[in-house]
């Protein structure tokens, strides 16, 4: 949607009554702009009101330095390991998609990007604190030392960095998961043409109790 | 070619302009035009092309931000709706805690105390394209309710006029579900047959059985067999983005397509209309409208005007339609017009079902939606009537193996892990999550009503509508009433909710027009005096405006409202082509 003010036509046939009632319209619609921190003025712009679905277009500039993207890489691939389920988180794009997702324009991302921001810069502290090095150079086993402070009741890394890592942890696994290789990996098989549903297996009623 | 490339190519006149393309419209245009009848369809929103534009298999991963809802795409971003609880130009006006106004935003009530949200979709085929399709008859108490239990308005027709046009609009836009004789859920002659329910929905259903709340085959638009020039669902992708192969029911698929074939049907799209035109005899002439296209004001003539804009917004043409024999807007000279505002109740109820935790895997996609629901039961009606909700409810719900989305790994349930034992909770717990909700009968009451905003205009200068909106404790209680029977059912069906019931219901509540089902604006009556319209949906003061969609709905029983505006839309158009026949249709010559 075009965020600049409608144009107005007055064309022949309007009277001056008609006329004046367009140009409130246009006063009206300008204060509602300046009212509402909305969409149709995103700075910068989002996905628009009728954008095309069957396209990914991203508009907004991807706001992650190589250095923050580094440790998100570093901590995608924590949260999502390579296993029999399926690759890791960064084997997929995640990374990536974090930087699609704390640069977007709307209110959620915005207010996601200060918290991931800030924790990156405080993980970073940590290791240094600890190790003498940034969080994406550790050893994985003193990376996983930090995310187990965080996860340990009574810790003083829980206190600073649960709500940054809780926060890291739901949108890097919702980043994998809606992937084709997180559906693998969550046992999602679904999104094929079927002729008839069949609906559960005998194995799968067995399962619930309602062979 | 029925796609005016602008307005200017329009005919001189037409039999019938017909305002929006949705439920409401799309039936007007479709069963004039197969008669012959010549018609205009204006249509504010772009065309839509389902075959072209749908994404259907695409994944979450396919779409920006992996599909979330943002303020502009509010269902998310493979919606089929361009519009939403925002329209840019084009705001509406609500009451903000009951004392001041504000404008309409995309936040719930429950964090604004705002009390009314207003969903409007500006393409061709309206909300059609993305609704539930959930497909439910009116009953006979529906048609009567204050004969019954002296509450509400009886409507002035009953069960027995509507159930031929029910059946023919079942026939024709297919429908799936079971024939049960239940005496206020009418079965359909038409049903086919519905999908085999997933493993949770079969739990829900042995739970409900202990309960005495029968847990049935749900009945929606979607096909199981074909149609003609129609595949049947082949159970793979969501029904809310729309579906290229036609195998549910939207206005864009099923209707407009063969109305245009006819030759007869002419469409404008960003055609914005503005008010009726009355002539000195006070008959309706034909209707203002903008082209979006040029911002400039047309005027197209016609011997009837049929509104199908939705029902608030077919009310605020109506208020519009201003004029010196008509000074408080056409069709409002009981005064009714914009009264009797109503919405379904709404709210839900999560939990977990330990049962399905680490299920083998298999495929529960099925139609996308609920192959199970709960009508409203006899055991039910009885302990909600002692608790002061005298209507009823139907519940069903959503759930199972569905293509994950953003949260579906991380539900607040699960605990802090990350690393393999993320992966290992999440594939364990995937499937075992579900969440009933229920759509209720609101009574209409004083307080809840549409008028004009004495200031807002929208961007092309037409007064914007202002909503009163306010639940009565029969609504209230009915809500208390859905939350502990969704406990019960939930812990029937082995699982555990994520809450007990709320001591307040009211904070659990939809606000209202949160569930789509604002309707009764326009509502239809026995005698002028009683309503806007007659029981054929013309317009009490002006026999050739006709009301085609949910606004003449004189009360809001919990059978979503689609069913009944297309059964009530074929039968007005049938009605209107006799009159014509007639000669007694009151048009200028
Ligand atoms: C998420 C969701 C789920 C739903 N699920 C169900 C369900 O399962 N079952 C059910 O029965 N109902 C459901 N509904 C409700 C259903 O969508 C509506 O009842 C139905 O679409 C109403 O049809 P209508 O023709 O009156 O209006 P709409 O479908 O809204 O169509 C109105 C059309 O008129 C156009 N218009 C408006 N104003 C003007 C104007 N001034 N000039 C020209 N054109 C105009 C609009 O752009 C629109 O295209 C749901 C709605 C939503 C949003
Ligand atoms: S579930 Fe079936 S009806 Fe719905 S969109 Fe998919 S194929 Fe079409």
């Amino acid at each position: 949607m075009n965020a600049s003010l409608p144009t107005v036509s007055v064309p022949r046939s309007l009277s001056r009554r008609e006329a004046i009632q367009q140009i409130l319209a246009v006063t009206a619609l300008a204060s509602t702009l300046n009212l509402r921190g909305f969409a149709a003025e995103l700075n910068p712009p989002g996905i628009g009101f009728d954008p095309n679905l069957l396209k990914k277009e991203i508009p907004w500039p991807r706001l992650l330095t190589d250095a923050e993207k580094r440790t998100v890489t570093a901590l995608c691939d924590l949260i999502i390991p390579a296993d029999e389920f399926g690759p890791a988180a960064s084997a997929v794009g995640v990374p990536d998609f974090i930087d699609e997702w704390v640069s977007a324009p709307y209110e959620q991302q915005v207010k996601d990007r200060a918290i991931i921001r800030t924790g990156i810069v405080w993980l970073e502290r940590e290791a240094q604190t600890r190790f003498g090095k940034g969080f994406a150079d550790s050893a994985g086993a003193q990376q996983s030392e930090i995310l187990e402070a965080i996860v340990t009741e009574g810790t003083d890394a829980r206190k600073q960095g649960r709500a940054f890592f809780k926060l890291m942890r739901d949108r890097v696994a919702g980043g994998y998961y809606t992937t084709r290789e997180g559906w693998a990996a969550i046992g999602y098989t679904g999104n094929v043409p079927l002729v008839d549903f069949p609906g559960p297996p005998p194995e799968a009623l067995a399962h619930a109790g309602l062979a | 070619m029925a796609f005016l490339s602008t307005s200017k190519t329009r005919a001189e006149r037409y039999d019938a302009v017909v305002i929006g393309s949705g439920a409401a419209g799309g039936m007007a245009a479709y069963v004039l035009a197969k008669a012959g009848a010549k018609v205009l369809m204006l249509e504010a929103g772009r065309n839509y092309d389902p075959g072209s534009e749908t994404p259907m298999f695409q994944s979450q991963a396919d779409a920006p931000l992996r599909g979330v809802s943002t303020p502009e795409k509010p269902n998310g971003f493979y919606d089929a709706t361009i519009g939403g609880w925002t329209v840019p130009g084009e705001p509406y006006v609500v009451q903000n805690d009951g004392a001041s106004w504000a404008e309409g935003t995309v936040q719930n009530r429950l964090k604004t105390g705002q009390n009314f949200m207003w969903w409007r979709a500006r393409m061709l085929g309206g909300r059609t394209n993305h609704y539930g399709r959930v497909h439910l008859r009116m009953g006979p108490r529906d048609f009567k309710p204050r004969s019954t239990d002296g509450l509400g308005f009886d409507w002035p027709i009953s069960y027995e006029d509507v159930a031929p046009w029910y059946d023919k609009v079942d026939e024709f836009t297919g429908l799936y579900g079971s024939v049960e004789n239940l005496p206020n859920d009418p079965d359909s002659p038409h049903f086919q047959p519905p999908p085999t329910p997933r493993a949770y929905e079969l739990l829900l259903q042995r739970g409900g059985k202990k309960l005495g709340i029968p847990v049935i085959a749900s009945r929606m638009a979607i096909l199981t067999k074909p149609l003609p020039g129609r595949a049947p669902c082949f159970y793979a992708t969501p029904c809310g983005r729309g579906c290229s192969i036609k195998a549910n029911f939207q206005s864009t698929t099923v209707l407009i397509p063969p109305a245009i074939e006819t030759g007869n049907l002419d469409i404008i799209t960003d055609a914005m209309a503005r008010e009726v035109t009355i002539d000195a005899q006070g008959r309706a002439t034909g209707v203002h409208f903008i082209d979006k296209q040029t911002g400039k004001e047309e005027h197209v003539a016609a011997r009837a005007v049929i509104l199908g804009a939705s029902a608030c917004e077919s009310g605020r043409i109506l208020l519009n339609s201003r004029s010196a024999r008509f000074p408080q807007g056409l069709g409002n000279g009981s005064g009714h017009l914009g009264r009797w505002l109503t919405d379904s109740t709404g709210s839900n109820l999560g939990g977990q079902i330990p049962a399905l935790e680490n299920m083998p895997l298999h495929n529960e996609d099925g139609t996308s939606s609920m192959h199970l629901y709960a009508p409203f039961s006899e055991a039910q009606a009885r302990t909600a009537k002692a608790m002061g909700a005298p209507r009823g409810y139907y519940m069903a719900w959503g759930g199972g193996r569905q293509m994950p989305n953003m949260s579906t790994a991380t539900p607040a349930q699960i605990g802090e892990f990350y690393g393999a034992k993320l992966k290992a909770e999440a594939r364990r717990y995937f499937g075992t999550f579900i969440d009933l909700h229920a759509r209720g009968e609101m009574i209409p009451n004083e307080r809840s009503f549409m008028e004009l905003d004495p200031e807002r205009k929208d961007r092309w200068g037409i007064p914007v509508p202002r909503f009163h909106f306010e639940w009565s404790d029969h609504e209230v209680a009915q809500v208390a009433h859905m939350q502990k029977t969704f406990v019960e059912m939930i812990e029937a069906a082995g699982g555990k909710p994520h809450n007990p019931p709320p001591a307040d219901a009211r904070k659990v509540m939809t606000a209202g027009g949160s569930v789509n089902h604002e309707i009764g604006v326009t509502r239809m009556s026995a005698r002028a005096e009683d309503g806007v319209t007659d029981s054929f949906g013309k317009l009490w003061d002006c026999p050739n405006v006709l009301v085609a969609d949910g606004g003449v709905f004189v009360s809001n029983p919990y059978k979503n409202p689609t069913n009944t505006i297309l059964a009530l839309a074929w039968r007005q158009a049938e009605h209107l082509l006799s009159e014509m026949k007639r000669g007694t249709l009151a048009a200028p010559a």
